[in-house]
């Protein structure tokens, strides 16, 4: 008589889906006595956050199957909260010095008295008190207006980027299609603009205040976002005429498609995915190079926020610079990534 | 008319006058083709002589590297030739010489299936209604009228290959050339779009040379089947189909269509073997 062996039981630490987290706890409350957590924090933390994507993942497959997406976005933002609020009570708890990391509630009252105070200082505002603009407008009209925008670090930061980018990208994309469609030209540029693009922009920032007849004007700004913009765009429009499928520039001949037809029907239309990724690249370097640049050489924009509060060590206000410098990131690329969608409906599928 | 952008000729006879005359549609004399590499020369077709009459539907099968994708892309302009003379008969100035459906679907994934099929019309200086109204008719035709509006990327390869047909039949060219086309389709859709090809060829009469890898593709579909050689590329031999038209799936069960395809595997496999690098006996 033959038994069968019973399946052996995978083995499972924990049974129910809190175990980890009561570990977790556990575990960082009795390092404290041991005098853990001043030498080991990164591995009390670290063996932390494992436990807690453990919980996590035994909590989600208990979850009914339609809560399931409210469950994953619900992690997706109480995570990032959930380190707010630790930084926020580690600081209060006096583990972090409030002075180098002010907690994020200090840091929100930097940013709304940054955005509705005037600096008399430095004769500027944040984002230049857009709620003045009707009663401006009525006393003073346009000037009154233009006032209130030259007055704005975010107007400032933006204007640079927006023109800079500009500039610099409509030449690079022409350059770049040049260079994709025309062997001689690449030969002949490829070694230059290979040379150039790995160069830090922000290095040629002193030549352009020498060469523009005001350094300290936005002529040298401008001019180092778009020469930055320039090579990013130009590399990837040459790589997307390149990367073209040579099947589709044969159907547009053998269907009668001239040199324009074949720029516009064929050439520019398949390069577009590679050259908005070159866009993307050029606009979020865009800023980065601007905000180096405020840091060094100016009287406005969120770079100098930053730069100013630091050397005045007001640093949640340094920190609020930080929050707006990402704002504007993550509003440029959504505006962007819009454009993109309205390009090339094609891919929207 | 006369296309000599090199060392061969191709001549392009207007002879509208005389639509059915029995001078062919293709004539090719002696077309040769020779690449320049730096290990050497390399000779990927050599002396090829063919003729195609009017609404005759050719098949090319040889073995890979044979040079009949070669021929085809000389004789639809986007390859030159380094030698001999090629003749296409042109009964109508006015309409293209050829169009072509391309292996791999070649449709513009940016722009919409509508798009695609009027892009040969549009090239052409069609106004806008007229080239809308054709386009129509030929995804009509091809079965893909709910999908118009549809980009590429919506499509399986099928229906891609089938936009790709819609194209060229709209760019209505009296000489339709087919490289390859159903070969990256599944056998089932490969079966399907060759009774699509058979019908709508003889809806339209025109004149076609199609080349394949696939034996009984070949005999379902053409008048004649030319088989080439590889290393150089060169016409071994040309087997008539003498089978009746109208044809569909059901000709491939009848014993004249295994004893067609047997004779063209007889003679093509040789070929095939010395391409692949067996040592065969001449």
């Amino acid at each position: 008589m033959s038994t069968v062996a019973p399946p052996r039981r995978r083995f499972t630490p924990f049974e129910t889906w809190w175990a980890p987290l009561l570990l977790a706890l556990t575990l960082s409350v009795a390092a404290w006595p041991l005098g853990l957590w001043p030498v080991a924090w990164w591995v009390i933390l670290a063996t932390d956050f494992v436990l807690l994507v453990a919980a996590m993942e035994r909590l989600e497959p208990r979850l009914p199957l339609a809560t399931r997406p409210v469950f994953r976005n619900a992690l997706a933002i109480g995570f990032p909260i959930a380190l707010l609020v630790s930084w926020e009570l580690i600081v209060r708890a006096g583990i972090l010095n409030p002075r180098w990391f002010p907690p994020p509630t200090s840091i929100a009252v930097a940013l709304w008295e940054l955005t509705v105070n005037y600096d008399r200082f430095n004769d500027t505002s944040l984002i230049g008190r857009p709620w003045l603009i009707p009663s401006v407008w009525a006393s003073e009209g346009w000037s009154g207006v233009r006032a209130l925008f030259a007055e704005s670090h975010v107007y400032a930061t933006l204007s640079r980027v927006f023109g800079g980018f500009f500039i610099g990208a409509i030449p690079g994309v022409l350059v770049g299609v040049v260079m994709g469609l025309n062997r001689t030209v690449r030969t002949m540029l490829d070694a230059t603009m290979s040379a150039v693009y790995v160069l830090p922009k922000i290095a040629i920032f002193p030549i352009l205040m020498l060469v523009f007849p005001d350094p300290f004007g936005e002529g040298p700004k401008v001019a180092v976002v778009a020469i930055s913009a320039f090579f990013l765009v130009a590399i990837n429009a040459m790589a997307g005429v390149q990367g073209i499928d040579p099947v589709l520039l044969q159907a547009g001949r053998a269907f009668g498609a001239n040199r324009v037809a074949m720029l516009r029907h064929v050439i520019l239309p398949g390069a577009l995915p590679i050259i908005f990724s070159g866009l993307r690249l050029a606009l979020g370097t865009s800023l980065i190079v601007i905000v180096a640049v405020e840091f060094i050489r100016a009287q406005t924009g969120v770079g100098f926020v930053i730069f100013y509060h630091w050397q005045v060590l007001m640093t949640d206000r340094m920190y609020a610079g930080l929050v707006v410098t990402m704002a504007l990131g993550v509003g440029l690329t959504a505006l962007l990534q819009w454009v993109e969608r309205r390009v090339m409906p094609w891919r929207d599928s | 008319m006369t296309r000599a952008r090199w060392g061969g000729t191709v001549h392009l006879v207007n002879d509208a006058s005389n639509p059915s005359s029995a001078s062919p549609k293709v004539t090719a004399r002696g077309v040769s083709k020779r690449f320049d590499t730096t290990a050497g020369e390399v000779i990927a077709l050599e002396r090829f002589d063919l003729e195609v009459a009017q609404g005759e539907v050719v098949c090319i099968v040889g073995p890979s590297g044979c040079g009949k994708s070669t021929f085809l892309r000389i004789l639809a302009g986007l390859d030159t030739a380094s030698g001999g003379e090629l003749t296409v008969r042109r009964d109508n100035p006015d309409k293209p010489e050829n169009a072509v459906v391309f292996q791999e679907y070649a449709i513009f994934p940016w722009k919409t299936v509508r798009e695609n099929v009027a892009f040969g019309l549009r090239m052409r200086g069609v106004p806008r209604a007229e080239r809308d109204a054709t386009a129509a008719h030929w995804i009509e035709r091809v079965g893909l009228a709910r999908f118009a509006g549809a980009y590429p990327a919506q499509l399986s390869g099928g229906m891609k290959q089938r936009v790709a047909i819609a194209r060229a039949l709209a760019y209505d060219a009296d000489l339709l050339l087919m490289d390859e086309p159903l070969g990256a389709l599944d056998a089932q859709t490969r079966l399907t779009l060759q009774e699509e090809l058979l019908r709508l060829w003889s809806e339209t009469g025109k004149t076609v040379v199609y080349v394949t890898h696939g034996l009984e593709e070949a005999v379902l579909l053409a008048d004649r089947v030319v088989v080439m050689t590889a290393h150089p590329g060169r016409v071994k031999t040309i087997l008539d189909v003498p089978l009746p038209r109208p044809r569909s799936i059901e000709t491939t069960t009848t014993p004249e269509f295994a004893a067609l395809t047997g004779e063209l595997w007889h003679a093509l496999r040789d070929e095939v073997a010395r391409a692949q690098g067996y040592e065969v006996p001449a």
